[in-house]
């Protein structure tokens, strides 16, 4: 447990130390450089490009959360219920329509530059968060909303204050895979010339330069090991405090 | 006062509630008992409008029940069901505050309100309070789901089968508590129950309902000297009328003067339980105790003539 913690703290150390000063493990990555190439990524600098590739993968995923968790409340309303099979479609056809498919019908109407990906992005993470939100607010106890309507909570005041908190645990499980997924699949970005880690990946691929490949790689399996540390974090706080209530 | 005019609630054509009319005065509890699916959640929803009838009229203190908004009805009226339904995201003081909180108290208010009840409720407010629902036993929560109900002082009392899930000693004190609680705050209480012996021992009066029929409306002893369908005489225990009828009533009712050998029975105590310990012990007659003295005597004579059915 606190060696797992202190494994941790080092790793994090270390993603910093790298995005600050990345020449100085210039001799750490040299002997996968090309013949003489150059070890560390200059091109761009390594931080911007982090930067950027968290800033797509945290747009995409706000955009997928507010579009899932408001078509699952959609349909969890009485009035809603008869989109459910529809909007689970919609969500199912996101997640099975492959990324690189949709940036290549992407590109042709929005051009080169982010709008592809973050495009592709959204599809693909919405179905984690519907499902996981469709879930969470249909295994809300009755005796709890029932209690809910009893003591004169209008609609509104119902979803905010009951189902939404006690759902928020599994939806925040949605969102980190959501989250964790487009971490890698915003590497694809690239190819359409989005500003992502998946430009060091591929011009170690370009010029055979296995050290370029290396650390974008390892960026990415970082960053994403610590979106899903710091989800899972939360997540447990916040079910040891709502787990439910047996009656007696 | 509450009003039933002839109220009905169809589900396809089939009749939950079927043309159910009464009167509860303010003050009293009522107790609604009948088999299951007999439609006494129905009726009892009906009255805060957590199911909208299919016909008929619900009046309240005079006012048609749908003069308000259905939320704003339910702030008014106190809801315990079975299960509690206590929100588990939220510490047993949020829990009791909801209400309260939906009204717009103060905080101050409030506070002293959450630890009033507490108390009332013999839990502990400084150990209580900040308790997540998950960390209470059966009991606590059940009192806890009480204690919501009741937070914005209603004048009405909606229960649904409160005490269904709390085992016998628990649950003879949660209802001695509810008498205390009824009788300090003369809160109107409609109870739903499925033992006639818990309605007997609570209710004023016992509303017998039957496949959606209201069979019955009177009080406990009216009821078991006069059941008004073999239903109803067979709800109430054809077997068991004699001892029931003891049951209603204390000691002190029957008490005269004079003296009598043995271990005394305290004066509040039901003729039923005099009886069985004057049977028990051999005795024709039983010293009666009030506040540390003997005060009088019943005999066994007596305590048995009083077992047959009312004139
Ligand atoms: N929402 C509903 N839709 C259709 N039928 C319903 C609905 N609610 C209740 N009923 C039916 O109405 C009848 C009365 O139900 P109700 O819940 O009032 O019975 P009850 O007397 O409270 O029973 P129990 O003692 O088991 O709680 C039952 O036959 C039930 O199936
Ligand atoms: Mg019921």
């Amino acid at each position: 447990m606190n060696m797992g913690v202190l494994l941790r703290l080092a790793l994090l150390l270390l993603l910093v130390a790298f995005l600050a000063n990345p020449q100085a493990f210039e001799p750490l990555f040299a002997p996968f450089a090309a013949n003489g190439a150059a070890a560390i990524y200059t091109q761009s600098s390594l931080l911007s490009l982090t930067v950027s590739h968290l800033s797509m993968v945290a747009a995409a995923t706000i955009a997928a959360t507010v579009v899932s968790v408001g078509l699952a409340i959609l349909v969890t309303r009485p009035s809603g219920r008869e989109f459910l099979p529809l909007s689970r479609s919609v969500a199912n056809i996101g997640q099975t329509f492959p990324p690189v498919a949709v940036l290549a019908l992407a590109v042709p109407v929005f051009g080169f530059g982010p709008i592809p990906t973050l495009i592709a992005l959204f599809l693909y993470g919405l179905l984690p968060i519907f499902e996981n939100a469709l879930t969470g607010l249909a295994s809300i106890p009755p005796s709890v909303q029932e209690a809910a309507r009893g003591v004169g909570m209008t609609d509104t005041q119902r979803l905010l204050r009951v189902e939404l908190p006690l759902a928020l645990p599994i939806i925040l499980t949605g969102i980190r895979l959501t989250a964790v997924i487009s971490l890698s699949t915003a590497t694809i970005g690239s190819t359409v010339a989005a500003k992502t880690l998946g430009e060091v990946i591929i011009a170690g691929l370009i010029s055979n330069n296995t050290a370029f490949v290396l650390q974008g790689g390892l960026l990415v399996a970082l960053l994403a090991l610590f979106i899903h540390e710091g989800f899972g974090l939360l997540e447990g706080a916040l079910t040891r405090r709502t787990r439910s209530v047996q009656p007696a | 006062m509450i009003e039933i005019r002839e109220i009905t609630k169809a589900y396809d054509g089939l009749r939950a509630v079927d043309e159910v009319s009464m009167t509860i005065k303010s003050g009293e509890i009522v107790a609604v008992v009948g088999t299951s699916g007999s439609g006494k959640t129905t009726l009892l929803r009906m009255i805060n409008r957590l199911v909208e009838p299919t016909s008929g009229a619900i009046l309240i203190d005079g006012r048609d029940n749908r003069d308000l908004p259905g939320h704003e009805l339910r702030r008014a009226i106190g809801y315990a069901i079975q299960g509690y339904g206590l929100f588990p995201h939220r510490t047993v003081a949020e829990n009791i505050a909801t209400v309260p909180k939906l009204l717009g108290w103060d905080r101050k208010r409030i506070d002293a309100r959450v630890d009033e009840l507490l108390a009332l409720f013999h839990l502990e407010p400084a150990q209580f309070r900040a308790r997540m629902p998950h960390e209470l036993s059966g009991g606590q929560q059940q009192r806890i789901g009480v204690a919501r109900a009741l937070a914005a002082e209603p004048a009405v009392l909606l229960m649904d089968e409160p005490f269904g899930a709390l085992d016998p000693i628990i649950r003879g004190k949660a209802q001695d508590d509810l008498i205390d609680i009824q009788r300090r705050f003369a809160t109107t209480i409609v109870l739903v129950t499925h033992g006639i012996e818990e309605a007997i021992r609570l209710g004023d009066r016992i509303a017998v309902m039957d496949k959606g029929k209201l069979l019955q409306f009177a009080t406990p002893a009216e009821i078991i000297a006069h059941p008004a369908t073999d239903f109803v005489a067979e709800l109430v225990g054809s077997d068991e009328r004699a001892f029931r009828m003891l049951s209603l009533t204390p000691v002190s009712d029957l008490m005269e003067p004079g003296e009598a050998p043995g271990a005394p029975i305290d004066a509040s105590a039901s003729l039923k339980d005099a009886l069985s310990e004057a049977l028990w012990s051999g005795r024709r007659a039983l010293p009666v105790l009030r506040d540390g003295a003997i005060v009088g005597r019943v005999t066994r004579d007596s305590l048995i003539s009083r077992a047959g059915r009312p004139q």
